[in-house]
C-alpha cells in the first residue's frame, strides 16, 4: 500500500423548530495527527452563523475540541470541516502480540495513566457497559491460546458474520447489548459490541471516529459507512504491538481507506457534536461527508 | 406522707444498673473503669426524671422538629417517602480532651485527601510510583477526565468534608469512610442540637457544651474568601427530589445563601450567572450538593437533565470555585482505603493518627488470597463503590453471607471478580445509651464529623451528629434500616465562652440582597400564590353547588346546573362531594412550595400539608349536599390560615411580592369569570346571590345596598369596588402596587411594559360604568388579566 492523500469534508447541520437561546457546543470534527500514520496537511472548521465565542483545546485523549457559544437565538447551525490529510499504511509486521494471559500481566505492569494507557480501556464505560451475553459470545468465539491480535481479528470477523449492517435499525442511544441481541445495527453498534466483547476478555478496546473513502478504489466494493461519519475499534495488543485499528463493520484491519478524527473509550468520548440547547421545539440534523483521494 | 426523695447517687445507680453493655465492645457511657466522668452530670439530672417526664421532654424535642419541618426522604421501589427526622433523644457525650485527638487526626486525614486529590487531577505520581493501582483510577467512574489538569481557582480541591468514625473494642477510634463528593448532615446536626437542647432544657446545664454555630460562620467566611471573583455564593441542589433537600434549604436559609438548581444557572462565555428577577447576576462559588457527574451535561454525563451546560468551562477558566471540586468524589472509593495508610507515610511523612477500616483490594494476589481465607470476618463488595461499608448492596457479602443471590462458591466468585472486589474487616462499633421507653439500652453508634477549610486551616465541627443502630447489628445504622440520629456533645471542663470561633469583622460578609430572587424561585412563588387562591375558589364554588343541591335536592335545578356548568368550564368536576381537581390543585401548590422551602416559612408549609391531609382524610367519607358543604366550609379555614400566615408573617422580600401577585391575579381573574357566569343577564334567578356568596360578600352587600341583589349592585361590589378585597378592581390595585416595586418597573420615570399594562387595567376599572360591564366586557377583562400573567412571566420568570 502506498500513502494516500485525501480531501475531506464533513458538514453537520442542525435546524431548530424553535430558535434556541444560549447554545453551546463541543465539536470533535477535525482529523487528527498521528505520527507515522496520519498527517493533517491543512484543516479548517467553519461555523455558520458565526458564534459569539469560540475556543480550541485538547481533551484528555488528545482530541482537538472546539467549543462554540451562541448568546443570541439561532434557528440553524452548520459546522463544516474541510481538510487535506495524508494517510500512511500501518507498518507490515509479524504477530508479536502476546496471548491473553501474558497481555493481562503486561497491562498490570503498566503504571501509566496518559491518554494511550490501556488501563482506560477496560471495564465498563458510559456507552459500553458490561454485558453477560456479549461476554459469553466473546468467550465462545475467542481462539484458545490465541494471541491478542488473532483474538481481535477472530472476534471481529465473527461479529461481522453475526450482525447485519442496517441503517435505521438502531439509534445513537441504543445500548450495545440490544444491538447485539437484534444482530443488526450501524458502525457505532458494531464498534460498541466489539469493544464490550474484547474488554470481557481482558483486551483493552476503544472507539475511533472518522471517515472512510466515499468511493472505493477501482474494482473494489464500496465500504459500508461511507455516507456518514464512521466508527471502528481500537485494541491494545501488548507493549510490542501497541494499538491496532480494526473495522468490524467491514471486517478489515484499518489501512489507508480510513481517516481518524477522534479516539476515546466509547462514543460518549468522541461524539462529533455535543450540544446543549435551551429550546422547546424539536431539531433536525443532517450529516454529509466526503473523503476523496487527491489524484 | 411524702415518700423520701431518692439521693442523686441512688437514682443514677438505678438508671444505669439495668444497662447491659455487650462484653466485647467498647461503650460510650461505661468505660473500662465504670461510668465515664463526662457523663455523670448529665445522667444525674436525667436520673431525676420519671418516665412521664422523659416522655414529655422527648415529645417536646419531636414537636420542635415537626414544627421546623425537618424530614428525611428516601427512595424505594414504590416511590419517595418522607419520614420524620428520627432523633434518638439521648445525646452522645465526649470529653474535650478526647475530641481534640479526634479533631487532630481528622485534620491530618483531610490534608492527606487533599494531597491525593491534587495528585489524581494533577501530577499523577501516586499511580506512577505504584502507591495506587492504575485500574482503581482509570476504571473509576468518579475520576472525571475533563477535570484532569484543571486546578481549582482557590488552589484547593477540598473545602468541606465529613468522616464516619467508630470506636473499636480497644477504645481507639477508626475511620469507616470519607465523604468528599457532597457531604450531608451538617444542617441536620444543627437541628439535632436545637431539638436536643429543647429536650434537655432546664435544669440541664448547657454551658460546658461546645457550640456549633461558630463552625458555620467560619466556613461561611472562608467561602467568601475562596471566591475567585466577587460574584455570589450559592448552594447548588439537585432539587426537591433529593434525600437531603430539607437540609439544602435549611443551610441556605441559615447562612443567607441562594439555593439554586442547575436550570437557575447559565454560563455566559465562561462566567456562571444566576437568572434572577433583576436579570442575570454573576456567581463565583457554588457549595455543591449535586453529584459532580450531573453538573454539566456537555462535559460530564450527557444524560443529566439537572446540570448546567458549560459549568466545567467556567471552572477551567478559573471563574468558578466549587465546594468540593468536581471529581473530588473519587476519594470516596472504597478500595482507596487499602492504600491510604501507605500513601500517608509517603505524602505526609508520618503515620495516620487515626487508622481507617482495614481493607484489602482483591486485584492483588496476596490480598485476594487473604480475603478468600477470611471471608467470614469481612464485608466483601464492589471495589469502586463510593458508599460506606455498612451501606451494603445486594452484591455484597457480609461475613461470608450475601444480601442478594449468593454464588455457589465464594472463593471462586472472588477470584473471578478479582480487582472489582474489595474486602473490609467486619465492623465492631461501640455502644451508646438509647432510651427504649423504659430505660437506657446499649446501641451501636457511629459519629459523623464535619471538617471545613478556613483561613486558619481545617476547622472540625465539635459534635452534632451520631447515628444509632436500631438493633445491635452495625448494618442497622442506616436511616433506611430504621436507624436514628443523635446529637453529640463535646463537653469542656470549663464553661464554654459564647462561640468558639471569633468573628472576623474584616472579612466581607456577603448577604443575599433583596433583588436576588432567582427567576425559578419567583416562578414557583407566583404559582404557589395562584394555586392556593385557585384552591380557595374551587372550594367556594363547590360549596355553593352543594348548598344549592341540599336546598333543592335536584341536579337539574337551573341554579345548580349553572354552577355545574361554570365548574366544568374551569375543569372542575361537580359530581363528587370533594372534587379530584381540588386534590390536584393542592398538590400543585405543595409542589411549588417544596421548591422554595428556603424562602418560605415552615408554618406556611405545615398549613399547606395540613390542608391536604384534611382533604384526604375527609374525601372517602363525605356525601354530596349538606355534608359536603360543611366539609368544604372547614377546608376554607385551612386556606384562610395560609393566607393569614403569608400576610402576617412573611417578610416583604421580592419573593413575597410574587406570591402576592399570584394570589391577586388569580382572584381577579376568577372573579371576572364568576361575574360573567352569574351576573349575566341570562343567568337564572338566584344567580346574583351565588356570585355574592362565592365572593364572600353577603354581609357587605346587605349593609351597602340595603336592597336585594341585582345586576348593578353585584357588578359594583365585585368588579368595581375599591374597598372590597373580593373585587376585581381591588385586586388589580393590589397588583399595581406590588408590580411598582419589582425590579426595573420604573426606570427614571419610564414604566415597564407590565407596569403600564397593570396601570391601564386599573384605570379602566376605576373609570368604568356599571351598565357597560356586560358578559363580553367581563370575558375580555378576564383575558386581559391572563395577558398580565404572560407579561409577568416574560419579564421575570423565565
Amino acid at each position: 500500500m502506498t500513502p494516500m492523500i485525501y480531501d475531506l469534508r464533513v458538514a453537520i447541520r442542525y435546524d431548530y423548530d424553535a430558535p434556541s437561546l444560549n447554545a453551546r457546543n463541543l465539536l470533535r470534527v477535525m482529523p487528527m495527527n498521528r505520527p507515522g500514520v496520519q498527517r493533517r496537511i491543512t484543516g479548517a472548521l467553519s461555523i455558520e452563523p458565526g458564534p459569539d465565542a469560540r475556543s480550541e483545546r485538547q481533551d484528555f485523549f488528545g482530541n482537538a475540541v472546539t467549543e462554540v457559544i451562541f448568546q443570541r437565538a439561532v434557528a440553524a447551525l452548520e459546522f463544516t470541516t474541510v481538510a487535506r490529510v495524508e494517510r500512511r499504511p500501518p507498518p507490515e509486521r509479524l504477530d508479536l502480540s502476546p496471548e491473553l494471559d501474558r497481555l493481562r500481566a503486561e497491562i498490570s505492569e503498566g503504571r501509566d495513566l496518559t491518554a494511550s494507557s490501556p488501563h482506560h480501556f477496560l471495564g465498563a464505560t458510559p456507552r459500553a457497559g458490561h454485558s453477560a451475553e456479549i461476554a459469553a459470545f466473546a468467550r465462545d468465539t475467542a481462539p484458545a491460546g490465541g494471541t491478542a491480535l488473532e483474538t481481535v481479528a477472530t472476534i471481529g470477523r465473527a461479529l461481522h458474520a453475526e450482525m447485519r449492517f442496517e441503517a435505521g435499525a438502531t439509534d445513537v442511544d441504543t445500548p450495545p447489548e440490544e444491538a447485539f441481541r437484534a444482530r443488526r445495527g450501524v458502525c457505532q453498534d458494531f464498534t460498541h459490541v466489539m469493544i464490550v466483547a474484547l474488554r470481557a476478555l481482558g483486551l483493552p478496546a476503544g472507539y475511533a471516529s472518522g471517515l472512510i473513502r466515499t468511493e472505493p478504489p477501482p474494482g473494489q466494493p464500496r465500504l459500508e459507512g461511507a455516507d456518514a461519519m464512521h466508527a471502528w475499534v481500537r485494541a491494545w495488543c501488548g507493549r510490542e504491538t501497541g494499538w491496532v485499528d480494526y473495522d468490524p463493520t467491514n471486517d478489515l484491519m484499518v489501512g489507508t481507506d480510513h481517516v481518524s478524527v477522534a479516539h476515546g473509550r466509547d462514543y460518549a468520548d468522541v461524539a462529533p457534536v455535543k450540544g446543549a440547547l435551551r429550546s422547546s421545539g424539536a431539531s433536525h440534523s443532517n450529516h454529509a461527508v466526503d473523503l476523496v483521494p487527491v489524484i | 406522707m411524702a415518700e423520701a426523695e431518692p439521693s442523686p447517687t441512688d437514682a443514677l445507680d438505678a438508671l444505669i444498673s439495668g444497662y447491659a453493655a455487650p462484653e466485647s465492645v467498647a461503650d460510650e457511657m461505661l468505660g473500662p473503669d465504670g461510668l465515664r466522668p463526662v457523663w455523670r452530670p448529665f445522667l444525674e439530672e436525667f436520673a431525676k426524671l420519671d418516665r412521664a417526664e422523659v416522655t414529655r421532654r422527648f415529645a417536646r424535642g419531636d414537636q420542635y422538629l415537626r414544627d421546623a419541618g425537618v424530614f428525611y426522604r428516601f427512595h424505594e421501589s414504590g416511590g419517595a417517602t418522607e419520614r420524620d427526622w428520627p432523633l434518638a433523644h439521648v445525646p452522645v457525650l465526649l470529653g474535650e480532651a478526647e475530641w481534640r485527638g479526634i479533631a487532630a487526626a481528622l485534620r491530618q486525614r483531610a490534608d492527606l485527601l487533599e494531597a491525593v486529590c491534587a495528585d489524581l487531577y494533577g501530577a499523577g505520581d501516586l499511580v506512577r510510583s505504584g502507591m495506587l493501582p492504575p485500574a482503581l483510577v482509570a476504571q473509576n467512574p468518579a475520576w472525571l477526565r475533563p477535570l484532569v489538569g484543571v486546578r481549582p481557582a482557590s488552589g484547593h480541591f477540598l473545602n468541606f468534608l465529613s468522616f464516619e468514625i467508630g470506636r473499636s473494642p480497644d477504645g481507639s477510634w477508626f475511620v469507616l469512610g470519607d465523604r468528599t463528593e457532597a457531604p450531608s448532615g451538617a444542617g441536620f446536626a444543627l437541628e439535632n442540637r436545637v431539638a436536643t437542647m429543647r429536650t434537655f432544657g432546664e435544669p440541664f446545664r448547657h454551658d460546658h457544651i461546645h457550640r456549633l454555630a461558630g463552625f458555620f460562620r467560619a466556613f461561611r467566611e472562608a467561602m467568601g474568601a475562596a471566591r475567585p471573583t466577587d460574584g455570589r455564593i450559592a448552594i447548588l441542589t439537585p432539587g426537591p427530589g433529593a434525600e437531603t433537600y430539607f437540609e439544602h434549604a435549611y443551610i441556605a436559609r441559615y447562612l443567607g445563601l441562594m439555593l439554586l438548581e442547575g436550570e437557575d444557572l447559565t454560563v455566559r462565555g465562561s462566567q456562571v450567572e444566576v437568572r434572577t428577577v433583576a436579570g442575570p447576576k454573576p456567581v463565583s462559588l457554588l457549595w455543591r450538593r449535586l453529584d459532580a457527574t450531573f453538573a454539566d451535561p456537555l462535559e460530564l454525563d450527557d444524560r443529566s437533565h439537572i446540570g448546567t451546560p458549560g459549568l466545567v468551562s467556567a471552572v477551567r477558566a478559573g471563574n468558578l470555585e466549587l465546594v468540593n471540586a468536581l471529581g473530588a468524589g473519587v476519594l470516596q472509593t472504597r478500595a482507596f482505603m487499602a492504600f491510604l495508610p501507605r500513601i500517608a507515610q509517603r505524602v505526609l511523612g508520618r503515620r495516620l493518627l487515626m487508622p481507617n477500616i482495614a481493607t484489602w483490594w482483591c486485584g492483588q494476589a496476596a490480598e485476594q488470597a487473604y480475603v478468600i481465607d477470611n471471608a467470614e470476618r469481612m464485608t466483601i463488595g464492589p471495589a469502586l463503590s463510593l458508599d460506606l461499608p455498612f451501606e451494603a448492596t445486594v452484591d455484597t457479602a457480609i461475613a461470608g453471607t450475601f444480601r442478594g443471590e449468593a454464588p455457589d462458591d465464594l472463593g471462586a466468585w472472588i477470584a473471578a471478580k478479582g480487582g472489582r472486589l474489595v474486602g473490609q474487616e467486619a465492623v465492631t462499633l461501640s455502644t451508646t445509651p438509647a432510651w427504649d421507653g423504659a430505660g437506657l439500652q446499649p446501641r451501636p453508634v457511629l459519629l459523623r464529623v464535619f471538617a471545613a477549610r478556613t483561613g486558619e486551616g481545617w476547622h472540625v465541627m465539635p459534635g452534632g451528629y451520631a447515628r444509632i443502630g436500631q438493633t445491635a447489628e452495625a448494618t442497622a445504622l442506616s436511616l433506611r434500616a430504621g436507624g436514628s440520629v443523635a446529637d453529640v456533645w463535646v463537653l469542656s471542663d470549663r464553661p464554654v465562652q459564647g462561640e468558639t470561633v471569633r468573628p472576623a469583622p474584616d472579612v466581607p460578609f456577603h448577604r443575599a440582597g433583596q433583588s436576588l430572587l432567582p427567576s425559578r424561585a419567583a416562578d414557583n412563588l407566583y404559582w404557589l400564590g395562584r394555586y392556593v387562591e385557585r384552591v380557595e375558589g374551587t372550594i367556594r364554588l363547590a360549596r355553593a353547588y352543594h348548598l344549592r343541591l341540599a336546598e333543592t335536592g335536584r341536579t337539574d335545578d337551573p341554579r345548580v346546573a349553572r354552577i355545574a356548568e361554570h365548574m366544568e368550564s374551569l375543569g372542575v368536576e361537580h359530581g363528587p362531594a370533594l372534587p379530584d381537581s381540588l386534590s390536584h390543585q393542592i398538590g400543585a401548590a405543595i409542589r411549588c412550595a417544596e421548591k422554595v422551602r428556603d424562602r418560605f416559612s415552615p408554618d406556611g408549609w405545615t398549613a399547606l400539608r395540613a390542608l391536604d391531609a384534611a382533604l384526604q382524610r375527609r374525601r372517602p367519607r363525605i356525601g354530596p349536599g349538606d355534608e359536603a358543604a360543611r366539609a368544604l366550609g372547614l377546608l376554607l379555614r385551612g386556606t384562610a390560615g395560609f393566607g393569614g400566615l403569608v400576610h402576617d408573617n412573611m417578610y416583604r422580600f421580592t419573593g413575597w411580592r410574587f406570591l402576592s401577585i399570584g394570589r391577586a391575579l388569580e382572584r381577579a381573574m376568577a372573579m371576572a369569570g364568576v361575574l360573567a357566569s352569574f351576573a349575566s343577564a341570562e343567568a337564572p334567578d338566584g344567580s346574583f346571590d351565588i356570585a355574592v356568596e362565592i365572593g364572600d360578600s353577603v354581609m357587605t352587600h346587605r349593609r351597602r345596598y340595603l336592597i336585594e341583589t341585582n345586576r348593578s349592585t353585584v357588578i359594583d361590589l365585585l368588579a368595581l369596588d375599591d374597598r372590597n378585597p373580593r373585587s376585581i378592581r381591588f385586586q388589580i390595585s393590589v397588583m399595581r402596587s406590588l408590580v411598582e416595586k419589582l425590579p426595573g418597573s420604573d426606570v427614571n420615570g419610564e414604566l415597564s411594559t407590565l407596569a403600564r399594562a397593570v396601570l391601564r387595567t386599573e384605570t379602566t376599572l376605576a373609570t368604568a360604568d356599571v351598565a357597560a360591564m356586560d358578559d363580553a366586557v367581563l370575558q375580555a377583562l378576564k383575558r386581559e388579566i391572563a395577558d398580565l400573567s404572560d407579561l409577568l412571566s416574560a419579564a421575570y420568570l423565565t
